[in-house]
């Protein structure tokens, strides 16, 4: 049996029509609502969850919420600790955090041999680090303050170095990927012009590398500022009725206020919960938003 | 640029001269030996156990153009990087032979690779400007390497001068590099190169990623700035090496019967009229004829 040979065959050819396309079977329509209803889902319970949280704490969202102390009695209560508390240790986690997590990650993609065991062995701990369940990270600052001999432990320096840990490998991720996008042409360029290795780090690769660092260190911190786990493990469920004021003052943070008034019993207390709750999304949003326009700022410079 | 305003202009005028003989006469007068500013011995480069080149030896004449020409894989590449010590960047890379500097073993002990690649300057495949405004990508070089000028502006101003792109970003030094055309970018890449002072460029198939047009105002740029600096081009158009280079040295793969590695080697070196008219070996006459490759 021969092919068909087209200078033949193609003038008797017509494109079919009239007929249902194929792009409209039964099994590509239900493929099709299987995704949109995925979709959905997805959006729904967003939105649903906004809706009744705003529902419940608009009333509550009001001056009082950032100027007032917790109170036993739910009309006088606000989550001003909390809000300052968590400002006190977000602030200290990036500190610690993202020096040590963008210089790692400079060593590992710019200078670290990459075929030898040892890096290859670092680099999958990071990979492994990343997976590891936040209240582990609690275990160990605990750990480690115990060693040092510290007995509370709610402190904003415990709080930081718990977040900062469990942080780390995200930061080294995010960072490595950024350094990793920047075409290497542009460090051979500068190679070729005399330059050391450390000047083309310093002058070329990492100022090159600074939006992608800056989007994933923000994401990296918006994560510590929801976490819960492992505060609650140093005891920073407590009632904290002053200003945290310094690195080994006691604080608490919005997640953990959140999650105390929720526990507690009176609906007054859930309004206040839900209002903490909008406030914390809203202040992720303005980082993410201010990270974007950090990320735009430098490639206009360019 | 330690040059004064108007040696440079000299400079600029009899250029200018170069250009126009270079257009009336295909070839330019060139001794028969050239005064070797680069000079390869018996150089074999190996990536690991896998030998890229084997046993070339060639000099690079004190301002004259060079092309590398041959057929991909080759190995012309792998003799451009390893004339500034860019190969030590390649993970297992390794060079025997011998490369000298003005005679002095550039692979020799105490040789600092930085002070090579200051001296012997090189641009790329694709134009590799910096995310930096054009003004900063021609001062990075001589900020890095430390370089004592009087005045950064002039410095750059006459970087900028000699690739022939001043003119054209004088207005907009501030602006990012980014902005300009492909053919721009590289001539600010070649002012980059200069900005450092060194006095071999090396140009690895510079135009390879250039319209016709802007390739011919880089080849124009070659012919001009052969009188003061030593140029290597790897070309893989063999009309460009015919038109801008001096002398010209064709290089073909052997093919290993048992592992299918490509060695390359060099089969032909001499002044580019030889060359491309009368060339000695049957390998670089089916090349240039353009039988193979």
């Amino acid at each position: 049996m021969a092919l068909h040979t087209p200078a033949v065959a193609t003038r008797q050819a017509r494109l079919a029509t009239g007929k249902r396309s194929k792009e409209r079977t039964p099994t590509s329509i239900l493929f099709l609502a299987l995704l949109w209803f995925s979709l959905f889902v997805a959006f729904a319970t967003l939105v649903a969850l906004i809706v009744t949280t705003i529902a419940q704490g608009a009333d509550r969202l009001d001056a009082r919420l950032l100027t007032e102390y917790p109170s036993s009695r739910p009309e006088e209560a606000g989550a001003r600790p909390a809000i300052l508390g968590s400002l006190w240790v977000i602030g200290t986690t990036a500190v610690l955090a993202i020096p040590l997590g963008v210089a790692a990650a400079v060593h590992l993609e710019e200078f670290a041999d990459r075929r030898h065991w040892f890096n290859r062995f670092i680099e999958l701990n990071i990979q492994n680090l990343s997976a590891i369940p936040s209240i582990i990270y609690g275990m160990l600052a605990i750990g480690t303050l115990a060693l040092i001999g510290v007995g509370n432990k709610n402190i904003v320096i415990g709080g930081a170095l718990a977040l900062a840990l469990l942080i780390l490998p995200v930061i080294i991720i995010s960072t490595r990927e950024a350094l990793r996008a920047v075409p290497r042409e542009l460090r051979h360029g500068s190679l070729a012009l005399g330059a050391t290795e450390v000047q083309t780090t310093w002058r070329i690769t990492l100022p090159s590398a600074v939006p992608g660092i800056a989007t994933g260190t923000i994401l990296a911190l918006s994560r510590a500022l929801g976490e819960a786990a492992p505060l609650l493990l140093l005891g920073a469920l407590v009632f904290i009725s002053f200003d945290p004021n310094g690195l080994l003052s006691g604080f608490t943070t919005m997640p953990i206020q959140i999650y105390g008034w929720t526990s507690a019993p009176q609906a007054g207390f859930h309004e206040l919960a839900a209002a903490t709750s909008i406030l914390l999304v809203g202040i992720l949003l303005v980082m993410n938003a201010l990270a974007i326009v950090i990320r735009n700022r430098y490639q206009r410079r360019w | 640029m330690t040059t004064t305003d108007s040696s440079t202009k000299a400079t600029m005028a009899t250029t200018s001269q170069i250009s126009v003989r270079a257009a009336q006469s295909d070839y330019r007068e060139i001794p028969a030996e050239p005064d070797p500013v680069l000079q390869c011995e018996d150089v074999d480069v190996y990536y690991g156990s896998f030998q890229a080149v084997r046993n070339v030896s060639l000099a690079f004449g004190h301002n004259e153009i060079t092309a590398l020409i041959g057929p991909s894989g080759c190995g012309k590449s792998t003799i451009l990087r390893s004339l500034n010590r860019m190969n030590d960047l390649v993970e297992g890379a390794r060079v025997t032979g011998s490369v000298r500097y003005w005679g002095q073993d550039m692979y020799g002990a105490g040789v600092d690779p930085i002070e090579v690649r200051r001296r012997i300057g090189m641009v790329f495949q694709k134009p590799n400007p910096f995310p930096k405004s054009i003004y900063d990508n021609i001062a990075y070089g001589p900020r890095v390497t430390g370089m004592k000028v009087d005045s950064m502006d002039d410095h750059v101003e006459q970087a900028l001068t000699r690739a022939a792109l001043w003119d054209e970003v004088k207005d907009k030094l501030k602006q990012s590099a980014y902005g300009l055309s492909g053919g721009q970018q590289q001539r600010l890449c070649i002012a980059r190169t200069i900005a450092v002072e060194p006095d071999v460029i090396l140009m690895d198939e510079p135009c390879a990623s250039l319209d016709p047009i802007a390739t011919m105002r880089i080849e124009t740029l070659m012919t001009e700035l052969r009188d003061l600096y030593t140029i290597v081009i790897v070309t893989h158009n063999m009309q460009q090496a015919a038109r801008v280079a001096d002398r010209t040295a064709f290089f073909t793969a052997a093919v290993d019967e048992t592992t299918g590695d490509r060695t390359g080697e060099l089969v032909e070196f001499d002044r580019t009229a030889k060359i491309f008219e009368n060339p000695a070996d049957q390998r670089t006459e089916d090349y240039i004829t353009g039988r193979f490759g």
